[in-house]
């Protein structure tokens, strides 16, 4: 008997759960096609989940003026750069053809191509997704004189510093360290990015290159000169050892780095620019001494190579809708989209001629020109298809970075340079 | 068991019969496994013995064994291992000294035994990655609780030097798979006949010699079978790891390293070597217990 009322009470189950389940789906369809408009293909958007909404903003404008040719709907990735590319690669790798649009980080262009996951942009589109680009991006999203994704949202790093205990912000980081240790750990320390972890690789390569030296010299072919090479480790291993170096550099990221400076114990931090309307919400007291400077030089009489960061637009090869994709991004990367981004989401644009308009100068008060240089003067990381083994090799040499000694870098150099051939020619385990 | 005791050559026809109807019985369920588990390690092992890289879609052929040389010469692969071993080790003997008192805490609970038993079950339930995070949190300088304790330095980075780091990632392995230790523990328990110690005690046995002389001989089989359920679990550790240094500090376990090559660099065939090795290992630790300490998987019960 008892059997046969659990059987029944199952069967019960069952229906309920079918049923939930029928009406769930129901609902959702109804809901979806509402939001979105419902007419034409639906592009699928895979991106990171940008907090401001500019993005949906910008895809909603397009879905409206493409007069019911398609409607973009998103699927949200991870917010840091190594995650999204784990979600996307193990997705374009199966040949899903769920996505359309690609938000891709700028370093994974020559990847992203070479393996065939995006489609190449033809000449006639080229020119037209590129006019007034800044050259550095444009280099970003081109491999083998082609361009494979369209520039989008650009973004680099500034020195953000404490004017209440800094009068003059310092040009290069023997200055900046100097500066904090005269001020003292207490209320000193200098935030940075040094978690194992892309991050990472984008200080070192900040570093090595404003040094004067190229992480590459080619695809397949090692730069890092010795000298300036050298120099800039010095520097780095100066820094992680000084008292001035967070007690959890070792595990920062752009968000720890964040906190702490809001927190007010730091007077210095390397960022980008999304830290300046954070502050103004969490940490009004310290947003009111918030100064902002170019990123610090390694060597006083040359200019520095600021990170260079940001999303461009690519068309997936797996897609079943190639061509409404190309004319989506078309309209996505507009001017007045990229406008929305600056003031919604504080994310550069990537068109130098937008710098200096009203709008622009409202979303960076008082440092939109210091952007734009920032972009200009800016480093693009290793162009290679294998990039992640060149990050993955930067890591491995150099972190922690309080185990390099500033007075003995010639062993850190071999393993670096050691660590990058290998890289370039994708041997060995990272 | 019957027939392993029949004399070989005397297999009568019901038995024949029986253990047709046996594998008859089986076969839905060999298929499944065959189907899920032996195609995709087939697969992998094919995988790592070709160049293949999703990056250079051009590239490829056959490679021979030159993968498994690049990771058996790699220091990267042994100081992983070297990591995944102590931390498989240390995590597994703790557990296993918790997870016993645990099970005996259980066991005697005179009052609101259901209530201690859904308490202790509680870790286990919570998702890895989950437990990870919070354990990740409690312990980071700026949002945790644990440098606020008393003797604890509030700038202490646990995570920025490689002892702490280890210190954390195994108490958090500890704290969320104890309690799947001491079920299985209280699982051989419960299978002692109480006459026993009844027996024992009317002898003149202490306490101690009452553990020491019943419960443990009469578990030996359930705290094996425990054992190498937890060592071959302890021994793929990843999320843990993956959430709180991402293998920094030199604290990568073999399943990060597979991980790199597989999933951050798409280098399916060293990937695929990384994966097929630590399949291997996990094998060789399964012929250890099995043959060396006389694990009885089909009867991990005392009596038998």
């Amino acid at each position: 008997m008892a059997i046969a009322e659990a059987g029944r009470f199952t069967s019960r189950l069952w229906v309920t759960l079918i049923a939930i389940i029928a009406a769930a789906t129901l609902l959702a369809s109804c809901t979806g096609s509402d939001e979105e408009g419902g007419a034409g293909t639906e592009l699928t958007f895979f991106i990171f989940n940008e907090p401001s909404g500019a993005y949906q903003e910008a895809a909603a404008n397009c879905s409206e003026q493409s007069n019911g040719q398609y409607h973009i709907t998103f699927e949200f990735l991870p917010a840091q750069a190594d995650a999204q590319r784990e979600q996307l690669v193990r997705r374009l790798g199966a040949e899903d053809d769920s996505i359309d649009i690609v938000g891709m980080d700028i370093i994974w262009t020559a990847e992203f191509a070479n393996a065939g996951f995006v489609e190449p942009w033809s000449d006639a589109d080229a020119q037209q997704v590129t006019e007034n680009v800044f050259s550095s991006v444009v280099e970003s999203a081109s491999y083998e004189d082609t361009l494979y994704a369209a520039p989008f949202t650009s973004n680099t790093q500034l020195l953000w510093y404490r004017k209440d205990r800094v009068q003059n912000p310092p040009t290069t980081w023997d200055e900046m360290i100097a500066e904090a240790e005269r001020i003292g750990p207490a209320e000193g320390l200098i935030q940075v990015q040094a978690n194992r972890y892309e991050g990472f690789t984008v200080l070192a390569t900040a570093m090595i290159e404003s040094a004067g030296a190229q992480i590459l010299a080619g695809p397949t072919e090692v730069g890092l000169e010795q000298a300036p090479t050298e120099r800039a480790l010095e520097v780095l291993g100066q820094f992680a050892r000084s008292p001035v170096a967070p007690p959890d550099i070792d595990t920062s990221t752009e968000d720890t780095a964040r906190l702490s400076f809001e927190a007010g114990g730091s007077s210095f931090m390397l960022n980008y620019p999304f830290v300046y309307p954070s502050a103004s919400e969490n940490a009004p007291d310290v947003f009111e001494q918030m100064g902002f400077a170019l990123y610090p030089r390694i060597d006083a009489d040359m200019p520095s190579r600021p990170p260079l960061g940001g999303i461009h637009l690519g068309v997936s090869a797996y897609s079943n809708n190639k061509d409404l994709t190309f004319e989506a991004i078309k309209c996505l990367v507009q001017p007045e989209n990229q406008i929305i981004a600056a003031t919604m989401g504080g994310l550069p644009p990537v068109r130098e001629d937008l710098y200096g308009t009203k709008e622009l100068d409202e979303a960076y008060p008082g440092f939109a020109d210091l952007i734009k240089e920032s972009i200009d003067n800016a480093a693009p990381r290793p162009l290679t298809p294998a990039y992640t083994d060149v990050s993955l090799a930067i890591q491995r040499s150099l972190h922690p970075p309080g185990d390099i000694d500033p007075n003995d870098v010639g062993s850190v150099y071999d393993d670096l340079h050691d660590a990058v051939e290998k890289a370039v020619q994708r041997e060995g385990l990272f | 068991m019957e027939a392993g005791t029949a004399p070989a050559g005397k297999i009568t026809a019901r038995t024949r019969s029986e253990r047709r109807l046996g594998w008859l019985l089986c076969a839905p369920a060999v298929i499944a496994m065959l189907l899920v588990t032996a195609y995709p390690i087939g697969y992998a092992i094919v995988l790592s013995l070709q160049e293949v890289d999703l990056r250079f879609p051009e590239e490829g052929g056959w490679a021979g064994l030159s993968n498994y040389e690049s990771v058996l010469t790699s220091g990267l692969w042994w100081q992983d291992l070297f990591n995944t071993l102590f931390i498989t080790v240390i995590s597994v003997a703790i557990e296993l000294a918790l997870g016993m008192i645990i099970a005996l805490v259980m066991y005697r609970a005179i009052f609101g035994r259901g209530l201690v038993r859904t308490a202790v079950l509680i870790p286990y339930g919570i998702v890895t990655v989950v437990a990870a995070f919070s354990w990740f949190y409690a312990f980071s300088p700026d949002t945790g609780f644990v440098n606020n304790l008393p003797l604890i330095a509030d700038d202490k980075a646990w995570f920025g030097e490689r002892f702490s780091s280890f210190a954390v990632i195994i108490m958090a392995e500890v704290w969320k798979t104890t309690p799947f230790m001491a079920l299985l523990l209280l699982a051989g328990l419960t299978t002692i006949d109480d006459g026993l110690y009844e027996a024992a005690k009317v002898d003149g046995a202490s306490a101690w010699q009452r553990f020491w002389r019943i419960t443990l001989p009469l578990m030996k089989p359930a705290i094996l079978v425990a054992l190498l359920f937890r060592t071959l679990d302890a021994f793929r550790i990843f999320d843990t790891i993956f959430i709180m240094t991402r293998g920094a500090q030199d604290t990568e376990s073999v399943s990060i390293l597979g991980f790199n090559q597989l999933i951050s660099r798409l280098n399916l065939g060293l990937g695929s070597a990384v994966s097929v090795l630590i399949f291997i290992c996990v094998l060789i630790i399964a012929f250890l217990f099995v043959r060396g300490l006389g694990v009885r998987m089909a009867e991990g019960r005392p009596g038998t």
